[in-house]
């Protein structure tokens, strides 16, 4: 194949086959050296920021909501086209005909999409409710098939967050296959593999892999339409570098108005839009301040971004994240960075545009990205407080060099995996459910294997531990059985035709699962074994409290006594999880990973052995328990890096907040010491770290007075918010974190 | 020196990330006990012989190895206290072995004391930190219980033996701040090629809930703290005077 917006371009793989890794490898220049060459914002990149805060803060003032479109449900051609500004948008395309304005989405279930206009005041028109009562949603799919146990387990709180109410989302379309090969020949593709799908003898499979197809090719022609509609033909590869930002950026608008999946990620793309960039600088047809500008209104179209939400949604999932996840730096798999000035321009855009949570700006980072990186990065995480770092060097040897994360820490190789996400089960509350017997101590509900309530004047770890591998060996069984139903129902009720026509047609599936309250059950466990743990009853004869005489050795201070034991419990997780068959041949992986559901689940938690009290929030992800590190920094990220990423493969995450004097004196040594941090911690084979610089007044300051941090960005779990947006719960339980000071 | 390896060290802490105490990532070990008591003490808690808990050169190097990956190509380990020269037996046997590891080694001292035992553990230091306290005897004395002899005697020490080193003055307002002080403490650099750095450290006041912790009184209660304004302007008079 040949189409003339390819002259100029090396290589020849990729022109026989699609293939954008192969593309980027033949055609990208790495780049060594440092951000002196960056540019700061046009005046019309500064007007459109202007713009955009003025809606920001009428959104803020409006409760978290602009505006909501109820007359119709969102689809790609759905909407009349939208404008930030008309006449001096670089990079176009809003979901809806309006800025901010939110588009209601009911094929993941009607109930959310009712509640979530409900409660900002709006109501769903009778055009969507006539619509919908005709057509069975995802959500209707799953409660067709949960049993029993399953709803009970929801319940109770032992599964929560599951995608069964909204789209699953972590589902990353190789939006850039449509810059580089033009929607036409991507139609031609899928209509071959059609073709060979139609002469295979039609089993259930065959049968669903040939409907979704033509479910794929539709979604593709309907993405001409929607470009059309604002005046631009993608059926062609693109030509420039503002066309293949804008291509590209079509793609992931239109993932956006078809699916409100829980996170949206938009890949790897700096490095690809470099190869266009940097060929139109040297053909004299773009200059450096105008390649930032591209950049700079990509992001601002990305930071419009917009779902709709119920409140009960905001509770798990605080914040109203999108994690629209891009991934910089990395190194290919031959020992060339794949670091670009695109990557720098990338990161610019909290300079240019300051700070914001979305882009969830991802550096993947390996010992040997250039020392100039390293550098930049760093002093942006000082400024800013709002990028994430995930190891390169563990990550590639598995996924290969054109991988992206999805939501905070799920690898996936671009165009070539999906996941099918599973959020968690509380493990806190699991040990609590096996010490009673199966039944859970806080809403009475039996669930799970029916033995006596332990009665052991003291806690014997041994009896525990037995106790607990059979509770976990039924929750996986139950879990994997849940997560087969939800994805069943979706890829059914609401499957992402467009995403997946940006995959490959045989796609490998990642089946996603997590744990919530670790540091609490790992620390749990250590108390029953090195300190006396005598338990507590009430009327009822359950367990619902815990006197601990002594002291035990605690997550989080590099003591290995303590960290095996979060490292047997992700080990048999994962040994149980893999037993039960996953849908659709899916691999089993395994995240510690919280978003802001630390919170809900302490709260929905009884007081647990290691002294955390009844309703009490948890740690994030796989943070050790709150200020119970005593030995310094560098002891608590040992801890974590110890827990192995082959048996949590799904990402283990770590959000690291340190005040600045104890990163060194001043600003040059801060960077040196965090770059030389980031080197030691992922050269552990740790997995990821957010990293947060500033000091707990300061989120004192805006918790009191948030009108004066409207862009106070923090990393809490694998993505940023801007902190004003969390719940004032929520707001407590980042501040009541460990702040690594200096002694 | 089989014999040296059963001796134990008193430990106050173990901090794994200090990035203030010398150049780069450091791990800081606490010794504990000291015979001085520094009016602008931060750390009371070590001043008691017998407080602490025992740890052997062992199991400490085991402890600092486990952080060599951060120190990255300027970081090592500092040995603070408490006077770590109380101990210079035992720590000449932990930084023998750090030194086996290749990792970087910083002594934060007083200098109250030169002995053959000093000198030995000088011999396996990479940095020595010097705390000067003030710039005449009288003061020295009174606000520390020690003699300024003494801290000069360990300063010429280490510039026969050409050892790096930084001085580090903890700048209390109205107690040691004066031009002619600061001034002092400046020329010593001028005066010693030893010297490679001068440290101003601002008086500070958070160790107050520690002193009310262990009922006893914060001499500086009533001081104020040094403001950082105060040290930058220093630092710029001193790089003037120079050029």
């Amino acid at each position: 194949m040949d189409f003339k917006q390819w002259q100029g371009f090396q290589g020849d793989t990729w022109r026989q086959e699609i293939n954008v890794r192969n593309f980027i490898k033949k055609n990208y220049s790495p780049y060594l050296d440092g951000p002196e060459f960056l540019c700061g914002p046009t005046e019309r990149t500064q007007k459109s920021m202007e713009k955009l805060n003025a809606l920001l803060k009428k959104e803020m003032e409006n409760g978290g909501v602009l505006d909501i479109d109820v007359s119709k449900t969102t689809t790609l051609t759905s909407h009349a086209p939208g404008y930030l500004d008309k006449e001096t948008d670089v990079i176009v395309g809003l979901q809806t005909d309006e800025p901010l304005k939110r588009a209601v989405n009911p094929f993941g279930g009607m109930r959310m999409a009712r509640s979530a206009c409900k409660a900002y005041g709006y109501e769903v028109s009778d055009t969507i409710e006539e619509e919908f009562r005709y057509t069975k949603t995802h959500n209707d799919g799953v409660f067709s098939i949960y049993t029993d146990e399953i709803k009970a387990l929801r319940h109770c709180a032992l599964l929560t967050g599951l995608p069964d109410a909204y789209g699953r989302g972590r589902i990353i379309g190789d939006y850039r296959r449509i810059a580089l090969y033009g929607v036409d020949y991507l139609i031609a593709n899928k209509m071959g593999d059609k073709a060979y799908y139609g002469k295979k003898p039609m089993t259930f499979e065959n049968m669903r892999n040939l409907e979704e197809l033509h479910d794929q090719i539709k979604a593709l022609e309907d993405l001409k339409k929607m470009a059309a509609s604002y005046g631009y033909d993608i059926s062609m590869p693109a030509s420039n570098a503002r066309e293949a930002i804008q291509w590209t950026y079509f793609g992931y608008l239109g993932a956006n108005k078809e699916q409100n999946g829980a996170a949206m990620s938009f890949g790897r793309c700096s490095t690809f839009f470099d190869i266009y960039i940097e060929k139109d600088i040297k053909e004299g047809k773009l200059t450096e301040e105008e390649a930032q500008e591209l950049i700079d209104d990509l992001v601002i179209k990305l930071r419009m971004a917009r779902h709709l939400r119920t409140p009960e949604y905001n509770e798990l999932f605080g914040g109203d994240p999108m994690w629209i996840t891009e991934c910089v730096g990395g190194m290919g798999e031959t020992h060339k960075t794949l670091v670009t000035k695109t990557s720098y321009r990338m990161l610019n855009t909290l300079y240019n545009l300051g700070p914001a949570p979305e882009p969830n700006l991802t550096v993947l980072w390996s010992e040997a990205l250039p020392t100039a990186f390293k550098k930049f990065c760093a002093k942006v995480s000082i400024d800013t407080a709002s990028i994430q770092y995930e190891n390169d060097d563990l990550m590639r040897p598995i996924f290969g060099d054109d991988y992206a994360i999805a939501c905070c820490v799920s690898a996936m190789k671009v165009g070539k995996q999906t996941q099918l996400f599973g959020a968690r089960t509380n493990l806190a509350k699991l040990l609590l459910l096996a010490i009673n017997g199966g039944v859970d101590n806080m809403f009475g509900t039996c669930v799970g294997p029916k033995m006596p309530v332990m009665d052991d004047m003291y806690l014997d770890y041994e009896k525990v531990y037995d106790r607990f591998k059979v509770y976990l060996a039924w929750l996986c069984e139950a879990y994997v059985k849940t997560m087969n139903i939800i994805h069943y129902s979706h890829d059914r009720y609401s499957y992402e035709k467009l995403q997946l026509a940006l995959h490959d047609t045989e796609v490998e599936r990642l089946m996603a699962f997590g744990i919530a309250g670790f540091s609490v059950i790992v620390d749990s466990l250590s108390a029953i074994k090195y300190a006396k743990v005598k338990p507590i009853k009430n009327g009822a004869g359950l367990i619902v409290d815990f006197e601990i005489e002594g002291d035990f050795p605690k997550y989080g201070n590099d003591d290995d006594r303590v960290d095996e034991i979060g490292q047997k419990i992700i080990k048999r997780m994962m040994m149980e999880l893999r037993k039960t068959p996953a849908y659709r041949d899916a691999i089993h992986t395994l995240s510690v990973l919280t978003i802001t559901s630390n919170v809900v689940y302490g709260k929905k938690t009884g007081a647990t052995p290691d002294g955390r009290k009844a309703g009490e929030a948890f740690a994030p992800g796989a943070n050790p328990m709150h200020n119970r590190e005593h030995n310094g920094a560098l002891a608590s990220l040992n801890s974590v890096s110890k827990m192995p990423y082959s048996d949590a493969m799904d990402g283990i995450s770590n959000t690291f907040s340190i005040v600045p004097d104890a990163l060194g004196k001043d600003k040059g040594t801060r960077i040196n010491n965090l770059t030389d941090i980031l080197d030691g911690y992922f050269r552990r084979n740790a997995h990821h770290l957010n990293v947060n610089v500033l000091n707990r007044e300061t989120l004192m300051d805006a918790y009191e007075n948030p009108e004066k941090y409207p862009n106070l960005t923090i990393r809490v779990s694998g993505y940023a918010v801007n902190f004003t947006r969390l719940s004032k719960e929520q707001q407590r339980e980042v501040i009541s974190r460990t702040f690594h000071e200096s002694m | 020196m089989n014999q040296c390896n059963n001796i134990k060290g008193r430990i106050h802490s173990f901090q794994s990330l200090g990035t203030v105490d010398g150049p780069g990532i450091r791990s800081v070990i606490f010794m504990q006990g000291c015979p001085l008591r520094c009016v602008c003490c931060h750390n009371p808690d070590t001043w008691d012989f017998s407080g602490g808990e025992e740890r052997s050169a062992d199991e400490l190097c085991e402890k600092v190895l486990r952080y060599k990956g951060y120190f990255g190509l300027e970081g090592g380990v500092t040995v603070s206290g408490g006077e770590p020269l109380m101990q210079s037996r035992f720590l000449t046997e932990l930084f023998k072995k750090l030194k086996r590891y290749g990792v970087h080694t910083a002594l934060d001292t007083s200098g109250c004391i030169l002995d053959d035992s000093v000198k030995e553990l000088l011999e396996y230091t990479d940095l020595v930190l010097l705390d000067f306290k003030y710039t005449n005897e009288a003061d020295y004395l009174q606000y520390t219980k020690m003699e300024m002899g003494s801290a000069k005697e360990f300063l010429e020490y280490l510039e026969k033996i050409k050892k790096p080193t930084w001085i580090r003055y903890v700048v209390i307002p109205s107690l040691n701040d004066s031009g002619e002080s600061l001034s002092k403490i400046f020329d010593l650099e001028a005066q010693y090629s030893c010297i490679k750095k001068t440290e101003l450290l601002p008086f500070r006041k958070l160790c107050l809930e520690k002193y009310e912790e262990m009922g006893i009184d914060f001499p500086l209660k009533n001081t104020p703290e040094a403001k950082q304004s105060f040290i930058d302007e220093a630092y710029k008079k001193y790089e003037k005077s120079l050029s």
